[in-house]
């Protein structure tokens, strides 16, 4: 396992796109540490800010307070990494493998844009959680990611593959312009959930304010949903065993979009 | 060889290769899966009458969906037909079917499109869902929604593995053959397509009519025993056979040795096997060598 120690606090965020499993795989801790990283507009070394032990494993961990250290794990392919603290904007942004874990909270766009891979924070996360950023026509496309806390807005804008669970409450826009994909809430969803949605599952636990474009369809029992919430229980996710047995009441929409996607209300117990 | 007195001939049974996939049912129910399954596999005991052979493999509890669950293999001649055949019959007998649902059941790095054609029936609102790895498609019906798996297994297989029970009379052959078959069932990866896993008119591979590819097996038929060069040794007045599709040779080995020893019986004088002086097919079955095995 490769260690690194957060040494000297960033002043100003620090864009830290070297730590990857990728970038230290084979190198020497001094290797490592030479890695180029951005401080504001100065171009500075890792080990400026990090202490690092152990060689280049695919496997690193990350101690100290990384609330302003960006783009920890983006654009990963494999390995593993696991930060002990808060982590900054664009965790994982852009992964294709791998997992990330954050014991703390995640800055803004985690997973944003990812196209594989697992996340997993034990805190809050941000805005555009697995989103799309400004401009650009897709989000998350392939991959999981799981929030136990709460999210911001914009979770899953314009998502095309992949699941994304909240366990909290999420802010507005939720799964706004999605593309398909699946977005569960176990607590409140935001203003506006699902707006301009092509197709993909937006489900939630608590009754949600729906825009008038969504109209109600059925109460019913989904049987894909039985897959989707034993697979999450299979990777240690809390399911209740009655979000099995009930229904759920499914409202089509956005039909200002394609209406093929669909939020479907569990009934409550 | 003798088996609790029962002679087991040196001779082989002849089966042949075919393709094989296995199809999970699942269901609110064991029985509404059972349902679908039973249709599923209807009409489908030889390919000498029927586009395909299936069968009920067993009950499943492990399933995808948690739910109850049965497991069907499905086999046919050319690995064209297969896709057709599922479609068909999946289509036709499980979608059709309250609550059910449909699994690919066969790891293999052959796959064929089930779900990816069954798709349109949605006619447009079909969606997809891409769970673990897995593509499956949420069909909507008047019931609710339909869920299939995209793609299934399949794999070369062997069909027409079979043995022949020689017995004093119909009561005790059928006897020996009912206990082979609930002997043969705790087999995974076979199925016996026959009626109760049974069959009484087994055939040879040629006909004296120019139109029939199979006719009946005279040198096993008792009423024939005067005017055809016979099989039956003295005291037989009725044969049954039992026939097996594995998705591999072990599989419907094992199912014989299991089979033939359960319908050594007193009252069962012989079992032969459906030798067809090597017409028929690729695989040689050898009894004694299986019994020993």
């Amino acid at each position: 396992m490769t260690t690194l120690r957060l040494k000297t606090w960033p002043a100003v965020p620090l864009e830290a796109e070297a730590i990857t499993p990728d970038r230290f795989v084979g190198k020497t801790s001094a290797e490592i540490e030479a890695l180029p990283v951005h401080h504001g507009n100065q171009e500075a070394a890792l080990g400026d800010f990090f202490a690092v032990s152990g060689d280049g494993t695919p496997d690193i961990a990350i101690e100290g307070d990384l609330a302003r250290v960006k783009l920890i794990g983006a654009g990963m392919t494999q390995g593993q990494i696991t930060v002990h603290g808060d982590a900054g904007m664009h965790l994982g942004a852009a992964m294709s493998g791998g997992r990330i874990g954050v014991h703390g909270n995640a800055g803004d766009w985690a997973g944003a844009e990812m196209r594989g891979g697992q996340i997993y924070i034990r805190g809050n996360a941000g805005h555009g959680l697995g989103g799309a950023y400004r401009g650009s026509p897709q989000g998350m496309n392939r991959g999981l990611i799981v929030v136990a806390g709460s999210a911001g807005n914009e979770v899953g804008s314009a998502m095309r593959r992949g699941v994304i669970v909240v366990g909290g409450n999420t802010g507005d826009f939720t799964g706004a312009f999605m593309i398909a994909g699946s977005i569960l809430v176990f607590g409140n969803l935001g203003e506006r959930a699902g707006a301009g949605m092509k197709r993909g599952s937006i489900i939630t636990y608590q009754t949600p304010k729906l825009l008038p474009t969504f109209r109600y369809a059925c109460t019913y029992r989904p049987v894909f949903l039985r897959l989707l919430l034993r697979e999450l229980r299979s990777l240690g996710q809390e399911i209740a065993e009655e979000w099995f047995e009930r229904r759920y009441r499914r409202y089509c929409g956005d039909l200002t979009a394609f209406g093929k996607g669909e939020i479907l209300a569990w009934e409550g117990p | 060889m003798y088996i609790n007195g029962v002679e087991i001939e040196d001779t082989f049974a002849e089966a042949f290769k075919m393709w094989g996939t296995r199809v999970i049912i699942t269901a609110k129910n064991r029985q509404w899966a059972m349902t679908a399954a039973i249709k599923m596999t209807g009409f489908a005991t030889s390919v000498i009458g029927c586009k395909c052979e299936a069968g009920i493999e067993s009950e499943v509890t492990d399933t995808p969906d948690g739910r109850p669950g049965v497991s069907v293999l499905l086999f046919t001649p050319s690995k064209d037909d297969l896709p057709k055949r599922l479609m068909e019959r999946i289509g036709q007998c499980v979608m059709t079917c309250p609550t059910t649902a449909c699994f690919n059941g066969l790891e293999s790095p052959d796959v064929l499109p089930v779900g990816g054609q069954l798709r349109y029936f949605g006619d447009g609102y079909q969606a997809s869902k891409l769970l673990g790895g897995r593509r499956f498609w949420r069909i909507p019906v008047m019931e609710g929604e339909f869920l299939i798996e995209e793609k299934f297994g399949m794999q070369r297989s062997v069909g027409g593995g079979n043995f022949l029970i020689l017995g004093e009379g119909p009561d005790v052959t059928l006897e020996a053959a009912e206990r082979a078959v609930e002997a043969m069932q705790r087999v995974r990866g076979m199925v016996m397509p026959f009626p109760g896993g049974i069959v009484r008119s087994g055939s040879k591979t040629r006909s004296k009519y120019k139109f029939l590819i199979a006719s009946t097996n005279d040198a096993f038929c008792p009423t024939l025993r005067g005017v055809v060069e016979t099989a039956l040794p003295e005291g037989v007045n009725c044969v049954l056979e039992i026939v097996i599709d594995g998705l591999d040779l072990p599989a419907v080995e094992e199912a014989t040795r299991l089979g033939i020893r359960a319908a050594c019986i007193p009252g069962i004088r012989r079992i032969s096997a459906g030798n067809y002086g090597g017409t028929l097919g690729q695989f040689q079955i050898h009894l004694r060598r299986v019994m020993e095995g």
